[in-house]
């Protein structure tokens, strides 16, 4: 269904490079009209390269940028209707309130009785009303991310750009306003392009991710897409917790590969383009896809020692030594403890995976 | 002081407080030396009888305000009038110090702001470079500047000869040759501290203004003035200052007609004139008209820093 929507914002074969450094290498992306998109990747990755460009902040190597059916790449800032929330807000700080979020309006031509009316509106939607007249700097750090966004969507723009908007918050304000982002954005209708390193702030609040490294896009797909089938090593090492052992493949067929753990231990999993017969490569498990028993349950079941049991809080993760060699770690629910999946350290379990839990990478 | 107390810290600072006494009285005697007792002999000089030809007589008089202020004829048995020609003088050095203030602003700020925005390293040398003429003591400086601006000086020839005029400018002996002298001397004065406010600017603002639609002239006069006007201001004030007071471009580059008071005081002290009460009270009087200024200025930035937070 979301593939009927319009591309938004459509980057084509962009290149950006820094003298001699290639910050972008000929990325290409189409962002959906009324998507929430996150970039997402390790700093240094290229993804607030790619932002500044969309903003008009830097200038493209190569390549084109469409804002709907207009080529926006060449456009000075102030020529685009995209806006930014910066990553440290980048609130006009002899300006109150009030004015920092009517000043997009002001300068479009507005007159000032009708930016006032709107910022106030604004300031409605992200619950800061009472605080119009107060300079930023008498807000807490969470309010002055509201006055950003408030700011920024005032214009009414086609496209709201976030630079690691909630970084700078504690724990707890971050959960809310990742939902109270989201939900923001399902009431404006806006297209947001969110730029994150955090891969949990990326899952939560997505309907697709890129996942990017080196100047790259190495995968691109929704949140489930990506946390269940990446695609090569580099994503399915950053998102989330995986177990990646190196096998080798000894059989594909049917859809299956069977791979060889060592120690006469096999796995089958679900065969990928680009992986052959006799390919050393490796191969992803997510802790909470695999399970512990005394019995055997199944013919793949590999045997393993407990090291330690790490209780986070909702879940435990068990380390385990396999007899095959590697080392593993398994997760399970705290409230598997009654269903005797958790074990003490020194005990001989077997592990057990569901059925396609495993899945082999491209290097 | 109740800030600085709820700030932490106020046990120690008890413990140390008489120490802290001691330890500030070099810093109070620097200041009762080069400061307070100056002006305290200049205010006591200003109230003393004159003696012919330079130094005083230690007897108390108002003569030298009344003759600033009031006009009684040649013999001084006339009905006073009011006395248009010191009141003038100071007009002329207030208007002439501050278009050298504007003309300093004018070049200050993008020379401040191309060195600010110019990478890290860079930064020290330009600053440095800006200097350079400065370790040149101010009457050579002046001189030269005399030279570079006379009627058939290197300035007129070279316009000449690229044909912008036909006939020699006369800009030494004007008020533009004061104003051009004043602004040169003091000129480092405005870069300095406009570069200080403009290097700690966060240019993101500039981008979110961009990013709001704002052209660039709006982004310097909504966003970049305003977030550096603590700068702009001491900048001003440490040009306008020395403006006021100077008397070696208005004697060298602007001649008698444009006599300024720093001139019309040295005139009582070292010149012909030998006045020294009188030179006291003018500089008592020039003293508090820049007190005046400065404190309106303080005010100013006082509000603007409270509106800051």
């Amino acid at each position: 269904m979301t593939d009927e929507r319009p591309i938004a914002i459509d980057i084509r074969q962009v290149i950006k490079r820094f003298g001699d450094f290639t910050a972008l290498k000929e990325v290409s992306l189409g962002i959906r009209d009324n998507e929430f998109f996150t970039l997402l990747g390790p700093s240094g990755c290229g993804k607030t390269t790619l932002l500044r460009m969309i903003a008009g902040f830097e200038d493209v190597t190569a390549g084109a940028i469409y804002l709907y059916d207009q080529e926006i790449a060449r456009l000075p800032p102030n020529k685009r209707p995209i806006n930014t929330v910066f990553q440290n807000y980048a609130l006009f700080p002899t300006m109150t309130v009030l004015e920092n979020v009517g000043f997009g309006l002001e300068m479009q031509g507005k007159p000032r009785s009708e930016a006032n009316r709107r910022a106030g509106e604004m300031l409605e939607l992200v619950q800061l009303t009472q605080f119009a007249h107060r300079k930023p700097s008498q807000l807490s750090g969470g309010q002055q991310q509201r006055v950003a966004l408030a700011r920024a969507l005032a214009p009414q723009p086609r496209g709201l750009l976030l630079d690691e908007p909630l970084s700078a918050l504690d724990m707890k304000l971050r959960k809310s306003m990742q939902i109270e982002l989201k939900h923001i954005q399902r009431e404006t209708g806006i297209t947001f392009i969110f730029v994150t390193h955090d891969q949990e702030e990326a899952l939560t609040m997505s309907d697709r991710i890129a996942v990017m490294s080196a100047g790259e896009v190495q995968q691109l797909g929704s949140a489930r897409d990506i946390y269940e089938h990446p695609r090569n090593m580099f994503v399915a090492d950053f998102i989330g917790d995986t177990n990646l052992v190196e096998v080798s493949v000894d059989r594909i067929g049917g859809g299956h590969a069977t791979c060889n753990l060592g120690g006469g231990y096999m796995l089958s999993c679900e065969a990928v383009e680009g992986v052959g017969t006799g390919s050393r490569v490796h191969l992803s498990v997510r802790p909470e896809r695999l399970f512990l028993s005394t019995e055997r349950t199944g013919p793949e079941a590999l045997r393993g020692r407990v090291v330690e049991n790490i209780f986070i809080g909702t879940d435990i993760t068990t380390i385990l030594d396999l007899e095959a060699g590697q080392r593993f770690r398994v997760r399970a629910s705290n409230s598997d403890r009654g269903n005797q999946r958790v074990f003490e350290p020194g005990q001989d379990v077997f592990v057990n995976m569901e059925r396609g839990a495993a899945r082999l990478l491209i290097d | 002081m109740a800030g600085g107390a709820a700030s932490g810290g106020s046990a120690t600072s008890d413990a140390y407080a008489p120490a802290r006494g001691w330890l500030l009285m070099p810093a109070w005697l620097v200041l009762g030396i080069v400061v307070v007792a100056p002006v305290f002999l200049m205010l006591i000089y200003s109230f003393l009888t004159k003696e012919f030809r330079g130094g005083v007589i230690w007897e108390f008089s108002l003569e030298a305000y009344d003759q600033f202020f009031f006009d009684r004829g040649l013999f001084g048995d006339e009905p006073p009038t009011i006395q248009w020609a010191y009141i003038q003088i100071f007009w002329r050095s207030i208007w002439q110090a501050t278009l050298a203030t504007v003309l300093a602003l004018l070049i200050g700020f993008p020379t401040a702001y191309f060195i600010a925005t110019r990478p890290v390293q860079q930064r020290t040398v330009w600053v440095f470079l800006i200097t350079i003429p400065y370790w040149v003591n101010l009457l050579i400086r002046t001189v030269s500047m005399r030279f570079i601006l006379r009627d058939q000086g290197p300035l007129n020839d070279f316009l000449q000869w690229i044909g912008v005029i036909a006939e020699p400018l006369t800009i030494i002996n004007t008020n533009i040759g004061v104003q051009l002298g004043l602004f040169y001397s003091y000129l480092p004065f405005m870069v300095l501290p406009l570069y200080a406010a403009i290097e700690r600017y966060n240019f993101a603002l500039s981008e979110a203004a961009a990013d709001l639609y704002a052209p660039r002239r709006k982004i310097l006069t909504r966003v970049v003035l305003p977030a550096v006007k603590p700068g702009v201001i001491a900048g001003c004030i440490l040009v306008f200052v020395p403006s006021l007071g100077s008397f070696l471009a208005p004697d060298l580059l602007g001649g008698a007609r444009n006599f300024m008071i720093g001139s019309l005081i040295d005139e009582q002290f070292r010149g012909s004139a030998g006045n020294w009460p009188f030179g006291a009270a003018a500089a008592m009087i020039l003293l508090t008209l820049v007190l005046m200024v400065l404190m309106v200025l303080a005010r100013q930035q006082a509000r603007l820093e409270k509106g800051a937070g």
